[in-house]
């Protein structure tokens, strides 16, 4: 099979498809990289030619840089954290016989099939509204005062917003993982006399240290680059601009494609920095 | 110590009935064996002995206690599953632990714990690795040491040896006689091989859908088995059932003899057939004689030596003193 001929045939109908997805990467990376050296403003004059690292030192000198670090790493911890513990709390719910179990399991998965800017329409508007929203129904019926979710908790709802959408997907991967769970091993656990609380930490959750590592992994790629849902809330304001919307604050709104380009360029370094601490941990992860 | 009793045991599941109501007594220090086909309801005997099914009605007694609602851990019973059942991320040290552990053994009395166990199973050197870096003999070991280390009432062996080769089978059944001889602990275990069942049981329970057909020593059981299931399922090859045999049958329908029990001669005998495969184990032959007229096929086993050619005429002669006569509903005639 593996002939010489037949790898080089292998290598020239692979190529297209190669070709494609580099240009695909390379031609938008370059450009970003090549623009982020100029200063470039597409209605105020145009390209103003080369500049040196000074858009990176402006990009990271303002005073909006650090709080988008930190609002992105809340965010990003924020939704992690809750999508994991509520992700690991209903895939062993959800692993019980129950009746219906069929249906049930595609509700749960339901909210990721919706598209992140009508789900963030759908929150904004039916759940956090502070005049007709539930949320604000529900706190009145209590006798409280409705908070003012997107203005007054901005963070929180961009949080929860997110978490809703990505339960889901955690939730699949976690369900799948506990399945593949021997079960004569939780009876052997059982018959050791370790009590619920025992086998789920001794037991269970060692078993899902993979996936949960897998769910990390990959929500953390993505969560690092939500836009639409900061988009049609807040738009950036109450404190909820995240690195990615500065961004793209910065290319269009000020319409300063040089400095916005190398707030890019800071993106991928930090995507990087993050990508390399995970792929450590999965590493040692799936080691064993 | 570890006296079990069952009675009227009986187990559901929905509509389905598993296990008929049935009464069965283990005695302390006994090894017993259940054996069957599968299908038979043994391992689902087995698991409501371990608590991890719950009986659909009457009691289960460990020690003259009622143990019937007691949580598996509490009935002081310790099980070796057919798939191990270790804990895959903990090394085999923490593995033979984990019981002690559970239950707040000292640290230093669980240390010399998994040095016995270990010393005693050939696990010294292996304390420190995961189960996955382990030959399926030593996982065989490690599963029974954590089972050893809880000092139980009762072992429950759920198949243990079926996902082992044929070789490591034999060793480890001697094993597992070994260690009982040495524990004198009450030993229960399920197999539906019944070379395992005859070679390390005191007493031997068979099993046919859910009932228990026969309960007896070894040889009980091969020498007089009380009816057709039990006769044709203990001993190796099957006994022969025969029907048409004349002043032989003594009336019965059906008789039975075991392939140790006839005598081939290429000269004379009462029966005579032809030769279809012999099987050359070295030490013994085993021939498949073809057109007696009283069976389909009967096995006999010969010396070694017996020349005999596929299409050889044959003629045998039954042990009468070991023919085993059988009445209609199947049932062995005293």
């Amino acid at each position: 099979m593996a002939t010489q001929h037949s790898r080089s045939a292998a290598r020239i109908m692979m190529a297209p498809a190669v070709i494609l997805l580099l240009g695909w990467m390379l031609i938008p990376l370059t450009m970003t990289v090549v623009f982020s050296f100029k200063k470039y403003l597409p209605m105020r004059g145009g390209d103003l030619g080369w500049v040196g690292f000074e858009n990176y030192a402006r990009f990271v000198t303002s005073s909006s840089f650090w709080p988008a670090v930190a609002t992105t790493l809340i965010v990003v911890g924020g939704v992690l954290l809750i999508t994991v513990i509520l992700g690991v709390l209903l895939a062993l719910l959800l692993d019980q016989p129950m009746w219906g179990q069929g249906i049930v399991r595609l509700l749960v998965i339901s909210p990721f099939f919706v598209m992140p800017t009508v789900s963030a329409l759908v929150w904004k508007n039916m759940f956090m509204d502070p005049v007709n929203g539930i949320f604000a129904h529900l706190w009145k019926f209590f006798g409280a005062q409705p908070i003012e979710w997107l203005s007054n908790a901005s963070v929180t709802s961009i949080v929860m917003i997110v978490s809703w959408q990505w339960l889901p997907f955690a939730t699949l991967i976690l369900l799948t993982a506990i399945q593949s769970l021997d079960s004569e091993q939780l009876e052997a656990a059982e018959m050791d006399g370790a009590k619920a609380v025992s086998r789920f930490g001794y037991i269970i959750l060692p078993h899902l240290a993979r996936a949960i590592t897998i769910v990390v992994l990959i929500q953390t790629i993505f969560l690092l680059s939500i836009f639409a849902e900061i988009f049609v809330t807040t738009q950036g304001s109450f404190g909820t601009r995240t690195l990615t919307y500065l961004i793209y604050q910065r290319v269009l709104e000020s319409q300063n494609v040089g400095l916005g380009s190398a707030g890019g360029v800071y993106a991928i370094i930090l995507a990087n920095i993050v990508a390399l601490f995970l792929m450590r941990i999965v590493g040692k992860n799936l080691d064993t | 110590m570890g006296r079990i009793t069952l009675d009227q045991v009986s187990k559901s599941f929905g509509e389905v009935e598993v296990i008929p109501p049935l009464d069965l007594t283990i005695d302390d220090g006994e090894f017993v064996v259940f054996v069957g086909p599968s299908g038979c309801g043994k391992s689902t005997l087995l698991r409501l002995i371990a608590g991890l099914e719950d009986v659909s009605s009457g009691e289960i007694r460990i020690d003259r206690e009622p143990a019937t609602h007691l949580p598996p851990s509490k009935r002081g019973l310790a099980m070796v599953f057919q798939s191990y059942a270790l804990y895959p991320h903990m090394s085999v040290r923490k593995n033979i632990a984990f019981p002690m552990k559970m239950a707040g053994v000292p640290e230093d009395e669980q240390a010399r714990k998994i040095a016995d166990a270990a010393t005693a199973l050939n696990l010294t050197d292996y304390l420190d690795r995961r189960p996955g870096q382990l030959s399926g003999g030593q996982r065989q070991r490690v599963a029974i040491g954590r089972a050893i280390v809880r000092e139980p009432a009762a072992f429950l062996f759920d198949e243990p040896l079926s996902n082992l080769d044929a070789a490591l089978r034999v060793g480890m059944r001697l094993e597992i006689s070994e260690l009982h001889k040495r524990l004198a602990t009450t030993m229960i275990y399920v197999t539906h091989d019944q070379v395992e069942a005859m070679t390390m049981a005191d007493k031997i329970v068979v099993l046919r859908d859910g009932l228990i057909e026969q309960v007896g020593s070894p040889l009980d059981l091969y020498r007089a088995p009380r009816n057709l299931f039990v006769a044709g399922f203990i001993g190796s090859p099957r006994m022969n059932f025969v029907t048409g045999a004349g002043d032989r049958m003594g009336g019965a329908p059906t008789i039975g003899v075991r392939p140790e029990h006839i005598m081939a001669s290429k000269e004379s005998g009462p029966w005579k057939g032809t030769v279809g495969v012999s099987e050359h184990l070295g030490s013994d032959t085993f021939l498949h004689v073809h057109d007696t007229g009283l069976a389909e096929t009967l096995t006999v086993r010969v010396g070694g030596e017996f020349d005999a050619r596929h299409g050889d005429t044959v003629f045998l002669t039954p042990d009468d003193e070991k023919i085993h006569r059988f009445d209609a509903d199947g049932s062995r005639i005293a």
